[in-house]
């Protein structure tokens, strides 16, 4: 195990995690904040570092059209994107999907327009998470390039066959500096291994029609098809995550639990405000207050039940969204969490807190006030408010 | 070797869009896929547009296609196909691919002219070694003939309908020919079923080349155009002999009129048949035929004066 220890960037580290995959095309558009993924990518195509062959689209549709194409063609296909983006392919990822193709896609979370906002929130992201891709999350910049080295592994299962989003929090992570670990580039093109082609358009002696117009006789079995094919996901995405861990030395899991076996009250939270979270745990650990976490990793498919496992011992839980789903609801990553519970009647009193849209900063003190709260509602039981915007004007 | 351009040779083909599709009896479409197809001498790898010709021809488990064939949405066929013959490239340096393989989109007006207009554009721009075949009926025939930018001017549709205050589509067609030439690609042409040899031809030229190629290629649909079902090429030679549809080729900058009518027929002629025009033959609507009659004179003149042929 060689590993090379870098200061970079969280787009620095997911480019460079491109660069050791070595895909055979990727189509891309520019767009805040991922734009320095594909701009330091395309340097290393210029430089004759990988055997690429760029597609310089005119639109993030026409990105993801140009990704379903190579990948219907039969090799390796990836892309990164943000925020309007994302929406503008909004249709392909459903095309993508649908059509089983193994296309690995780095998204970068921004908010979503209006009012235009560049900075990072889970609103992309959770727009999309009924698309049929599967979603790994990350916390910080060595999270994102090792999910994104394992998301081709996961992909490309012949199992699967499903594309798959690394998402990382916009400027927070993409833009910061961290310590990373890189691996060896031998050893990712190992554990990544020869990309199999199944059914490649270009095969001349074999040919194939992709994109059928399939209607009421047999659509319903094509989307069973696609559900049950999601339930495998769970399985290898651990799988890969042992083989990752052979050459990294990182543990990964379907989602990580800090100080959870023994917690009373516990956070839920994505990505990187659960770093700060995970600060104030131990600081209410030492006040001999059982606090604990929860970070979803594999968010698409969502691990239910080990999830609903993993939480139904506490008192009381806050989970908290980067993103709100507007219609009276609560926030989405709360709806799958209140899901993953409703089998343990006994379970944890849960609330809800929107915190950090738009680049809004998630700080120290805000998770001890939530913290606080659940003290209080792990004491008497009583919830005042399920949902609440935190660290907002009135 | 190539195939000899005649009939008797190019029957001998094997035809690449079999019978059995969904299409509309004397729809131009299919004919014009064949007739593409028969023109080339490689394998070739296809893309196709939402619409008629798309949902016609391969309904699951069934495909009419006898090639690799790849549909994604309505309004991105050339850069799906972008994507397909990057990945051709790619695996070709790689050693992966050794043969020679020919891309060619096909797509109706509706995913060429107007939403799908962009990605060819892009496309287009980027040079991709690549045939995009526009399939023009002139209407979103698919979802029941509304009205496109490329709908001629005057014709009723069912969003455009000619009624008591409006009669028909205000506007002239937009013109995607020149549209693509100016983006300066190798070779644009419009070509048309009725003449066949002039089509083939084109086809072999286009694929012969290297880089981005658009050919625009008339394509009769008697639902939308009101007219019989076995009129399709009699309609898309009063097309050409009216010189509403001009037959002309743009090589490297270069025009060429590459059919002048011996004797230039009145585009009423063209228009008289098909019910979609039935309107303009009203009497208080004179003018309209007046107005349709000049701006063809103009455009056919234009073609004649930059082929230097006038």
């Amino acid at each position: 195990m060689t590993a090379k220890v870098v200061a970079a960037t969280g787009n620095e580290a997911v480019a460079n995690a491109l660069r050791q995959v070595n895909p055979d095309v990727s189509a891309a558009y520019p767009i805040t904040p991922a734009t320095d993924i594909m701009q330091r990518f395309t340097s290393f195509v210029s430089d004759g570092k990988v055997k690429t062959e760029m597609i310089l689209v005119e639109s993030e549709h026409s990105a993801m059209s140009g990704c379903i194409g190579a990948s219907a063609a039969g090799g390796r296909v990836m892309t990164a994107t943000s925020s309007q983006g994302l929406a503008l392919m909004w249709e392909e990822l459903f095309i993508a999907s649908g059509t089983r193709l193994p296309i690995v896609m780095a998204l970068v979370n921004r908010a979503l327009s209006a009012p235009l906002n560049i900075h990072g929130d889970h609103s992309d992201g959770m727009g999309a998470r009924d698309c049929g891709w599967i979603q790994l999350w990350s916390e910080n910049a060595q999270e994102a390039y090792d999910n994104t080295i394992q998301a081709f592994r996961i992909a490309e299962h012949m199992d699967i066959r499903l594309p798959v989003m690394v998402c990382l929090d916009g400027f927070i992570i993409s833009h910061s500096i961290e310590r990373i670990e890189y691996i060896d580039d031998d050893a990712v093109s190992k554990l990544v291994g020869e990309y199999k082609q199944l059914n490649p358009l270009l095969d001349l002696e074999h040919p194939v029609s992709y994109g059928p117009l399939i209607l009421p006789d047999y659509y319903m079995e094509y989307r069973k098809a696609h559900a049950e094919v999601m339930s495998k996901v769970p399985g290898i995405v651990l799988d890969v995550a042992k083989d990752f861990e052979k050459i990294s030395g990182r543990k990964y899991g379907l989602f990580e639990e800090y100080r959870l076996d023994d917690a009373e009250i516990g956070l839920v939270i994505l990505n990187s405000a659960a770093g700060t979270s995970k600060d104030v745990i131990d600081s209410f650990r030492e006040k001999g207050i059982k606090a604990g976490l929860l970070k979803p990793r594999l968010f698409r498919p969502f691990p239910y039940d080990e999830i609903g496992n993993a939480l139904k011992h506490l008192k009381a839980i806050c989970v908290l969204d980067r993103a709100d789903a507007f219609g009276g609801s609560y926030g989405p990553l709360f709806i799958d969490i209140a899901a993953s519970l409703y089998p343990h009647k006994n379970g944890p009193a849960l609330i809800n807190k929107i915190y950090g849209l738009g680049g809004r900063d998630y700080m120290p003190s805000h998770a001890e006030l939530v913290l606080n709260e659940l003290v209080e509602i792990a004491k008497t039981g009583k919830v005042k408010m399920i949902k609440e915007y935190i660290a907002v004007r009135e | 070797m190539a195939t000899p351009l005649t009939l008797k040779e190019l029957s001998k083909k094997e035809i690449l869009l079999t019978s059995g599709h969904r299409m509309c009896s004397g729809c131009g479409a299919p004919i014009i896929v064949k007739m593409v197809l028969l023109a080339s001498d490689y394998p070739i790898v296809a893309a196709n547009a939402t619409g008629c010709l798309e949902v016609s021809t391969c309904i699951s488990d069934y495909t009419a296609w006898k090639i690799p064939w790849i549909h994604n949405a309505f309004e991105n066929a050339a850069a799906t196909l972008s994507g397909v013959e990057t990945m051709y490239r790619s695996l070709k340096k790689q050693g992966k691919i050794d043969k020679d393989i020919k891309f060619i989109a096909f797509g109706g007006d509706g995913g060429t002219y107007d939403i799908g207009l962009q990605s060819l554009s892009g496309a287009m721009e980027r040079g991709h070694d690549m045939l995009y075949v526009c399939y023009d009926n002139g209407a979103y025939m698919n979802t029941g003939i509304q009205r496109s930018s490329a709908t001629p001017y005057g014709a009723d549709t069912t969003t455009c309908p000619a009624g008591s205050v409006i009669q028909g589509k205000p506007q002239p067609r937009k013109n995607l020919t020149k549209i693509m030439a100016a983006h300066d690609i190798p070779y644009t042409a419009q070509a048309s079923p009725s003449h066949w040899m002039d089509l083939v031809k084109k086809v072999k030229k286009a694929l012969e080349i290297k880089g981005p190629k658009f050919m625009n290629i008339l394509s009769p649909c008697n639902r939308g155009w009101r007219s019989k079902t076995d009129d399709a090429i009699q309609l898309s030679k009063l097309a050409v002999e009216t010189c509403y549809w001009p037959l002309y080729e743009i090589e490297n900058g270069v025009s060429k009129v590459t059919f002048k009518p011996k004797e230039k027929k009145p585009l009423v002629d063209f228009l008289k048949p098909q019910g979609r025009f039935k309107h303009l033959f009203a009497p208080e609507n004179e003018n309209m035929l007046k107005n349709f009659q000049e701006m063809v004179d103009k455009e056919w003149g234009s073609l004649l004066k930059a082929s230097g042929t006038e």
